[in-house]
């Protein structure tokens, strides 16, 4: 038995007829052929696999395809805009807040919403939020500061943003 | 051999060429390389620690729908079982079959790989395989796997021991007890680790039966050995139809060195089928299938003399190596085990002896540190049970002992082989106290003990042993392999250049730290320089990258070429000018005439004409390419002093890290931001072992941490930002000066952190909990010192 599901992934609407068993992280990997969401575990535990359903950030290992029929998705493909990389990627790549690259999407998905919840994170906030998501390389040293770096710059930027529509 | 000269990139923190494509989701791993045709495999494996099979019946596997077929251990019994690589004088090799035939020896041994046209009917047909087993008596502690009536694991493999193993003097270590003031006595358990890479082990095979070229794509920290292994030892074909490509690799920390069951059936199976063949590990197959870490059991022995100078020292372990042996298992618990025993203390007198013992748990092989870390946490832990029986400041105690510096190429030679290649080790110590602001803590501590609150300081310091060498005394210590690594560095026609390397990054960053000091040595742009590695059909045989070699041994490899290639081009230029090569000095990125600076000939215009050939001097060959192998005179041997400060709860036995300072000294360093990472990372795995991870057996034989439920690596919210600093005593071992950097976190964050747990239990007279020193042990021993 197969169902039908129309989802939207960064932008772009896809239909497909897939098993109801069909977890959602394979549908986007293996039918869609976006495979910088990762898959590093089986218990909901390491968060390489996380995405924005609907604006939030959700381990796609955890959902069935068949479960996002109608939503709105964004992976890591779909941050950079126009070439530009998103200020947490910019971050993570100033600060070295990555080493082989597996965990980087999945920490980048989970940093987009903490910066929209708490645009102003402290140390300690970013260290609980990201409880989460597993990186066995950096020892999260540097990402914690890839995730303030881009705090500030998207700060600067709304700022700056805000300084232009005033005028 | 030419040493550094231009350092425009050398010791500078750029940021990586490689991370665009992994901030955007455009690596290329194993999982995301996709064929036509494809087919997906997964894996039977045994249920039980050590059964005789009974029976095994394909058919209801291969009648569900999607299945193309189920091979056994019979259908691969003409394919050699998995290679050890390592040989001790004695020691007992068991074959390790591909797939069980007859007899499962630990949970997880695959029995049976199902292939099908996805990867969930795979699952299902695997499932659907009944397999008939007759459960044996097991064993998993490697101690009662030696006592008399233990369950034996193999029939010639008389009371589980695969190798007994020693190392120092005996005679002159019981001379030093004899006469020793003070004796420190301690049994201690180094538990064993579960490596955990991030990315999953897989494979994909391909077969091309018109002209028997099997390709290989897999998860290897070292394609070349996967080659040669595979296809000499084990499926018995020709090096050369035999391409191996480790792409973007998610981690690897010891555990994508070795062959697996896995790769080896599927390559098989995508001859068999004539279709590609894909297996990805779940997180489950990788706890129970890649190789585990650590698991020693030892009993130690200390002898000081009555300042507190140490004398002797007597070690005895049971290591445990699981059901069979590993690629390179037999080497951890002894070569980069016995000779670390020395730290970086004098120390007149050391004898290690090792048993090496089967026992039904998964195989255990190097796991980030190998050895370092188990000989490390052995003499830290004892210098502090010793410093709190004599009531010294821990601190002093080490200081009493350091060798005193060696810096000028004069080796130290420890009592247990290793002669140390350079060192300043009260350096580093001073800094790191310095850093930590030890005195003021040790204020702290004594105030909150005031007020019920129980601070703890750890300050250790260690050696590490890096880019394992040379290769003729490794082959006569056992080694099946070279240590050496190989470079080739390819100049184009406009003066650009791709390095072939066989060290492979993942994770290390080498696409950055070695175009920078390509770019450096030729004076030329980083973006005129592409690093290639990982790919069998494109770079020289390499040994690939472990033991914090890629830099010290690898870099070198480079560096040689390019001796090579500038030495070609002074000739070129010089024949170009006029002038003699002598009078010729290379700067900037052109061969200048001494004393006449508007004489020169560019890289470019040098490499241009090595490739037109229009004139050249007489004689020469056409072209500008060189390939090198560098095999080290010896290992290198960073070293450092980490201190910690942590505080204790002692009606929850909770553990909070408050501070971690760490002081490295790695030789000389090509990217600092690079280093400083891998120093986090080695940090946080070493924090993991002291408070929280554990790959637990039950006496069955049954892994009882097989999930990441279970099993606790190290979270952000658990770890604080890490304090770090470096001196640089440049190696005399590589012209570059680098000792290597890869595993130094993870060798001292264990000890630094346990020892500064049980100092702030020191109030509760504890004086040692075995790792990871979790909150219910914490709590139980707190308790037991109040009855």
């Amino acid at each position: 038995m197969k169902l039908p599901v129309r989802i939207t992934i960064n932008g772009q609407q896809y239909s497909h007829e897939v098993e109801p068993r069909l977890l959602l992280v394979h549908y986007i990997r293996e039918v869609v052929g976006l495979t910088g969401t990762h898959v590093g575990c089986d218990t909901s535990q390491c968060g390489a696999c996380t995405i924005l359903l609907n604006g939030l950030a959700v381990k796609s290992c955890t959902l069935f395809a068949v479960q996002a029929d109608g939503a709105t998705i964004t992976t890591i493909e779909g941050l950079a805009r126009d070439g530009e990389l998103h200020p947490i990627q910019q971050g993570f790549w100033e600060m070295h807040g990555l080493q082989c690259g597996f965990c980087t999407p999945g920490m980048i998905m989970a940093a987009y919403q903490i910066l929209e919840r708490y645009p102003n994170p402290s140390e300690e906030l970013i260290r609980h939020q990201l409880e989460g998501n597993l990186c066995r390389c950096t020892g999260y040293h540097n990402i914690v500061k890839a995730i303030q770096w881009a705090a500030e710059r998207m700060a600067a930027e709304k700022a700056t943003a805000g300084a232009t529509a005033r005028k | 051999m030419a040493t550094v000269t231009q350092e425009r990139l050398f010791g500078k923190a750029i940021k990586r060429r490689e991370d665009p494509r992994f901030l955007t989701g455009r690596g290329l791993y194993v999982d995301d390389v996709k064929l036509p045709g494809t087919t997906y495999a997964a894996f039977v494996r045994s249920p039980h620690p050590h059964a005789r099979i009974r029976s095994i019946d394909p058919a209801p596997a291969r009648a569900v729908p999607g299945v193309l077929a189920v091979y056994t251990g019979e259908d691969l019994r003409d394919v050699g079982a998995l290679p050890c690589g390592w040989m001790l004088p004695g020691i007992k090799v068991p074959r390790r079959p591909v797939l069980a035939r007859g007899t499962v020896r630990y949970v997880g041994e695959p029995v049976a790989i199902v292939v099908a046209e996805s990867p969930y009917a795979a699952r299902d047909g695997a499932q659907a395989l009944a397999v008939q087993y007759e459960p044996l008596p097991a064993v998993a502690n490697p101690r009662k796997a030696a006592e008399p009536g233990a369950p034996q694991l193999f029939e010639d493999v008389p009371g589980n021991q695969c190798f007994y193993w020693t190392i120092g003097d005996r005679a002159a270590t019981d001379a030093a007890f004899r006469t020793a003031a003070r004796v420190v006595t301690q049994s201690l358990v180094n538990q064993r680790l579960i490596p955990n890479a991030i990315e999953p082990r897989a494979c994909l095979a391909s077969y091309a039966p018109a002209t028997g070229d099997l390709t290989l794509w897999v998860t290897s920290q070292n394609p070349h050995v996967h080659r040669l292994l595979m296809a000499a030892f084990i499926l018995g074909m020709p090096e050369t139809k035999l391409r191996v490509i480790a792409p973007d690799v998610g981690g690897g920390f010891g555990s994508k060195i070795f062959v697996y069951n896995e790769e080896v059936a599927v390559a098989w199976a995508a001859r068999a089928l004539g279709r590609p063949v894909k297996w990805t590990a779940d997180r489950r197959e990788s706890f129970v299938n890649d190789a585990h870490g650590r698991d020693h059991v030892t009993e130690a022995e200390m002898a000081f003399d009555r300042d507190g100078r140490i004398v002797g020292f007597r070690v005895r372990t049971h290591a445990n190596l699981g059901a069979y042996l590993s690629t390179f298992a037999p080497l951890i618990p002894s070569y980069l085990y016995g000779p670390l025993l020395s730290g970086v203390y004098r120390i007149p007198a050391i004898f290690c002896e090792v048993w090496g013992m089967f026992t039904n748990t998964t195989p255990v092989d190097a796991y980030r540190g190998a050895g370092r870390p188990e000989a490390t946490y052995l003499i830290e832990r004892m210098m502090d049970r010793a410093a709190r029986e004599f009531g010294l400041d821990p601190a002093e105690l080490r200081r009493r002992n350091l060798i005193p510096p060696f810096t000028s190429g004069q080796p130290y030679q420890t009592p247990v082989a290793f002669a140390y290649d350079s060192g300043n080790y009260e350096a580093t110590l001073n800094r790191a106290l310095e850093l930590a602001r030890y005195q003021e803590l040790r204020k702290e501590q004594a105030q909150a003990r005031e007020q019920g609150r129980y601070l703890g300081i750890g300050v250790t310091t260690y050696i590490e042993a890096c880019g394992p060498a040379p290769s003729a005394v490794a082959g006569s210590l056992g080694a099946g392999a070279g240590l050496w690594e190989s470079g080739t560095v390819r100049v184009h026609p406009t003066g650009a250049v791709t390095v072939y390397t066989g060290s492979h990054s993942h994770g290390q960053g080498h696409e950055t730290t070695f175009a920078q000091l390509v770019a450096d040595q030729l004076g030329i742009p980083i973006e005129q320089v592409e690093i290639v590695h990982g790919d069998t059909a494109q770079i020289p045989f390499g040994m690939g990258t472990y033991g914090s070699r890629s830099a010290c041994v690898g870099g070198t490899a480079i560096l040689k070429c390019l001796d090579k290639i500038k030495e070609k081009g002074r000739r070129i230029a010089a024949h170009l000018l006029e002038a003699s090569e002598q009078d010729l000095v290379f700067e900037d990125g052109k061969w200048v005439v001494r004393g006449a600076p508007d004489r020169a000939k560019t890289w470019q215009e040098v490499a241009l004409m090595a490739y037109l050939a229009h004139n050249l001097p007489s004689g020469m060959e056409p072209g500008l390419e060189a390939t090198s192998f560098f095999d080290p005179p010896n290992f290198t041997f960073p070293f450092g002093a980490h201190v910690a400060l942590v505080e204790v709860d002692p009606e929850t036995g909770q553990v909070r890290l408050l501070r971690y300072v760490a002081v490295d000294d790695v030789g000389r360093v090509i990217n600092p931001m690079i280093v400083d990472g891998m120093v986090h990372g080695g940090i946080a795995q070493g924090v993991g072992q002291a408070l929280w991870e554990h790959g637990v057996y039950g006496d069955d034989g049954q892994l009882l941490t097989g999930t990441l439920m279970d099993y606790a690596l190290p979270k952000a919210d658990q770890l604080p930002s890490y304090e770090t600093d470096r001196t640089v005593t440049p190696s005399p071992v590589n012209p570059l000066g680098i000792k290597g950097a890869g595993e130094t976190g993870t060798i001292a964050a264990t000890p630094t952190v346990a020892n500064a747990v049980l100092d702030a239990l020191a109030p509760f007279g504890v004086t040692h909990i075995d790792l990871p020193l979790t909150p219910e042990k914490i709590w139980r021993a707190v308790a037991a010192s109040r009855r």
